[in-house]
């Protein structure tokens, strides 16, 4: 904390407060193999910088005795587990936070581990840059590789290969430069951002933060002031307007707000823009928040909307700028790192988190398996733990996406087992598969496989078939039709009800609704016969009472293509 | 192009981890421990949710150790922003004679923390807590995600944590599995008072540094609020000019030497301060690594 100087000439306290809280931020992730000395250069980065405090410093001194590291091992200052300050290696992704006089930072520390391919991933999602970390005695590994293919991947805007350990090659210009050619081949076969190379010494301090004289021959900026001088922040060309609704905000009825967070561009109130999935266009009437209406918003802030008309949004829904609209595909390829134990299973459904929406989805094609050693594309029946792979997926309904080199907002996906409910991969859209073509091809593939299947039905309709009694209310049905349909559920109505049809029924795969003027029947039956509920308590007041039936169904997934979303701030 | 500054962007992660929880969760409860992070955690929350209220309530742990000064602080706060508080305490481990020095600060903060915490959120059927933890304030945090997944005894296991990309969080959890979520993960302990100092947002008088009586050993300074603190032969507390730098139960947490009675000096004297945050705190001192401990048996 005390990297900051309070006796700047001629600053007073409070400018000098001013400009402390009007520092941007910078998150950057780092990679190197094994022994690489990455925990070094990170514990030396925090204290050359003064980020560390005496009572963590005393600590971490007298843990040093005895490991080999001399006085003080930097490396203890960021190995934060047991289990790993025991073994001497970090096994997971850990969070740092920095300032200097100049901006803040925070580090998202990945292990180097082949295995761990995935951590790498994680930290490199939320990053704006990549220090690789490579060992001047080994040169480039495939670890290395692997970490640079992957910060291009994740399309970080910058990119820096700090050749570690300068001083066991006795601070050779020549090992470094052998190590920067040797990257830059490799750099070149993908498309990649241009890199910063710098030679240090994180275990004796060399151009860490502080330049010494050891390397005469290198006259570019230190770490630290390669770090503090690139731009920070997100990229100004991605200017489509693209908001996920995370909620709707109805606090009472002359207000209808729509809350989220900014995924990319700009927004002012007057501002035309298109409601996707519905292809609605109605302008922006205000920017509400807590400090006040705002004449302008951009990402990644958080705000709600007021809209001139009144539209129908939920949750999951997007807010677009009017003409550059996202693509809109049930169907799309993209590019996945498989990040669970239990390997891709091509015949399971996962669940799809995408912005602010999740639903079902199956994997319709592995197109390749990456070899990352190689680039070269392999075929694969699978993918396991660690492995990156290009995937066709297909979607219950329709999802509105950029391609991720274009929006990392809008163009990345996580896919959950459903039954373990682990995050088992990370996804990036390439783009969308034409759903006119595909509907075809898929409809021929599947006559040619046999009958369709109530599996099959399931996924195109987003529910399970199912009977839903309510009494003699027949304006609940009424609401509770409306609702459904509105959210791309196939719903048939019934004035009245016969068991004689249930096998029909059945078939379909059809949601029904049945209100009969005499009947004080209230329940609901999947026609699979596995699941009832009396729904005796309803409230008198109809629309509670749909968003209880609704959110019902969701939780006993009868609904599948939606979520649990509260539209009301009252929950 | 108008850049976001640091704070405006923790901000607008925060606010979305919030609407968040509010949307994909059954029954959130906000944790709150009426410290200088949950003061800013409500600020957030209120702006997540506006124009409309925060839509879950608040759960106090009380230990019936804390400054008095903050009872009354969460009491007149919560009031005056009409949010419902849940107020909770294992009066059981009380009567059994709960006290950090008869039963060891570890034991004690198990019974009346980690065990009143698990029946708290039991009782309210709560799926999911929010909390104030932040990354920085101690090493085995740093790898703790936003969406922490908790066994169904309330457990942590770090080698059991779904990993977090981008902004997409997975709350999918089974019954009786719950879900610990931190919207300040990643504000460091001067962002939390840049941002108590912009915003003005109300804290507890105890972090302002003023004349109270303490009992002083060593570098310690101890609070003589609980009658209980047993005392030195000849013992007396002294008037220093101190203030606390975090706040817990009154006689397990040390105030610190102190002129700052502003913000703008509170955030001064963190820079030229060389000390890290917990220190003061007595229950980080048992063992070695020992807050990690405390979390794999299910404490905040």
């Amino acid at each position: 904390m005390a990297a900051a100087t309070l006796n700047a000439p001629g600053a007073s306290f409070d400018e000098f407060l001013a400009a402390e809280e009007a520092k941007d931020l910078l998150r950057f992730t780092t990679a190197g193999s094994v022994d690489d000395g990455k925990s070094t250069m990170i514990g030396r980065l925090l204290y050359d910088s003064r980020n560390v405090f005496e009572d963590q410093l005393e600590s971490v001194t007298k843990a040093s005795a005895g490991r080999n590291a001399g006085p003080i091992d930097f490396s203890l200052l960021t190995d934060g587990l047991r289990a790993e300050r025991e073994q001497g290696i970090t096994i997971d992704v850990a969070y740092r936070y920095f300032a200097t006089p100049k901006r803040k930072f925070i580090i998202a520390d990945t292990p180097g581990h082949e295995q761990y391919t995935r951590n790498m991933v994680t930290g490199a999602s939320t990053a704006e840059l990549a220090i690789i970390l490579v060992d001047a005695r080994k040169g480039l590994l495939p670890q290395s590789r692997r970490h640079a293919y992957i910060s291009s991947l994740l399309g970080l805007q910058h990119l820096v290969i700090a050749v570690n350990k300068m001083d066991l090659v006795d601070y050779d210009e020549s090992v470094f430069n052998k190590i920067e050619a040797d990257f830059r081949q490799f750099l070149s076969r993908f498309q990649s951002i241009e890199p910063y190379f710098i030679p240090i010494s994180a275990l004796a301090g060399d151009n860490v933060v502080v330049r010494r004289e050891n390397t005469p021959w290198f006259h570019g900026a230190t770490l630290l002031e390669h770090l503090e001088s690139v731009p920070a922040g997100p990229r100004a060309e991605h200017a489509m307007f693209r908001l996920p609704v995370q909620r709707i905000v109805r606090p009472d009825l002359d207000f209808r707000g729509y809350a989220g967070q900014i995924a990319s561009g700009a927004v002012r109130p007057g501002d035309p823009v298109t409601i996707i999935p519905s292809g609605r266009t109605t302008r922006v009437k205000s920017i509400v928040t807590f400090d006040g209406e705002l004449n302008e918003a951009r990402a990644p802030q958080s705000v709600t909307l007021t809209l001139e008309d009144e539209i129908d949004i939920v949750r999951g829904d997007l807010i677009s700028s009017e003409n550059a609209v996202p693509a809109v595909s049930r169907v799309f390829d993209s590019t996945v790192v498989w990040f669970d134990e239990q390997p891709l299973d091509p015949q399971k459904r996962y669940r799809l988190k995408h912005t602010s929406h999740q639903q079902w989805a199956e994997v319709k094609a592995i197109h390749y398996r990456l070899n990352i050693n190689t680039l070269d594309h392999e075929s694969a029946d699978t993918l396991e733990m660690n492995a990156i792979g290009s995937l066709r997926i297909e979607a219950a309904r329709p999802i509105y996406f950029d391609s991720y080199r274009r929006n990392r907002g809008t163009g990345n996906f996580i896919l959950i087992d459903p039954v373990t409910n682990a995050t088992v991969a990370a996804g990036m859209i390439a783009g969308a598969v034409e759903e006119v073509h595909a509907k075809p091809r898929d409809h021929a593939e599947r006559l040619k496989s046999g009958p369709v299947t109530p599996g099959e039905r399931t996924l195109r309709y987003g529910h399970r078939g199912a009977v839903i009694h309510l009494g003699n209310r027949v304006d609940l049905v009424e609401r509770l039709e409306r609702r459904l349909f509105d959210r791309g559920s196939t719903v048939l109505v019934l004035e009245k009800w016969s068991e004689s049809w249930r096998g029909a029924l059945k078939n379909a795969g059809l949601l029904v609704i049945v209100a009969d003027g005499n009947s004080a029947d209230f329940f609901l039956q999947t026609f699979d016969g596995d699941i009832a509920r009396e729904l005796n308590d309803l409230p008198d007041d109809d629309q509670q009472a749909v968003e209880i039936i609704y959110r019902l169904l969701e939780r006993l997934q009868i609904l599948l293509g939606t979520q649990s979303w509260s539209e009301s701030a009252g929950i | 192009m108008l850049r976001l500054n640091h704070l405006q962007l923790l901000e607008a992660e925060s606010i979305h981890i919030f609407r968040e929880v509010a949307a994909e969760c059954q029954r959130p409860v906000l944790l709150y421990s009426i410290g200088k992070d949950s003061s800013v955690l409500l600020r957030l929350a209120q702006k997540a949710f506006y124009p409309g209220p925060i839509p879950f309530p608040l759960l106090h742990i009380d230990t019936s150790f804390k400054f008095r000064e903050m009872i009354e602080f969460r009491d007149r706060y919560t009031a005056e922003l009409g949010l419902k508080l849940i107020v909770h305490t294992n009066r059981k481990a009380l009567d059994d004679g709960a006290m950090p020095f008869a039963w060891g600060t570890q034991r004690c903060c198990g019974a009346l923390k980690t065990q009143s915490l698990l029946d708290g959120l039991r009782e309210g059927g709560f799926d999911a807590a929010i909390g104030g933890a932040r990354r920085d304030e101690e090493r085995s945090r740093a790898k703790e995600r936003i969406f922490s997944f908790r066994d169904i005894k309330g457990q942590w296991n770090p080698r059991n944590q779904r990993p977090e990309l981008w902004n997409l969080y997975n709350t999918r959890i089974d019954p009786g599995e719950s879900l610990r979520v931190f919207p300040l993960s990643n504000w460091t302990e001067l962002d939390i008072w840049q941002y108590i100092h912009v915003e003005n947002i109300p804290i507890v008088p105890l972090y302002f540094a003023k004349e109270r009586p303490m009992l002083v050993r060593g570098d310690s300074l101890i609070s003589t609020e609980q009658p209980f603190i047993p005392r030195l032969p000849g013992e007396q507390p002294k008037m220093v000019r101190c203030r606390m730098r975090s706040l817990g139960c009154s006689p397990c947490t040390g105030a610190i030497y102190s002129d700052a009675d502003t913000v703008p000096k509170i955030i001064e004297e963190l820079f030229t301060m060389r000390r890290s945050e917990r220190q003061n705190r007595v229950i980080d001192h048992d063992t070695d690594g020992s807050m990690e401990l405390k979390k794999q048996e299910g404490y905040f």
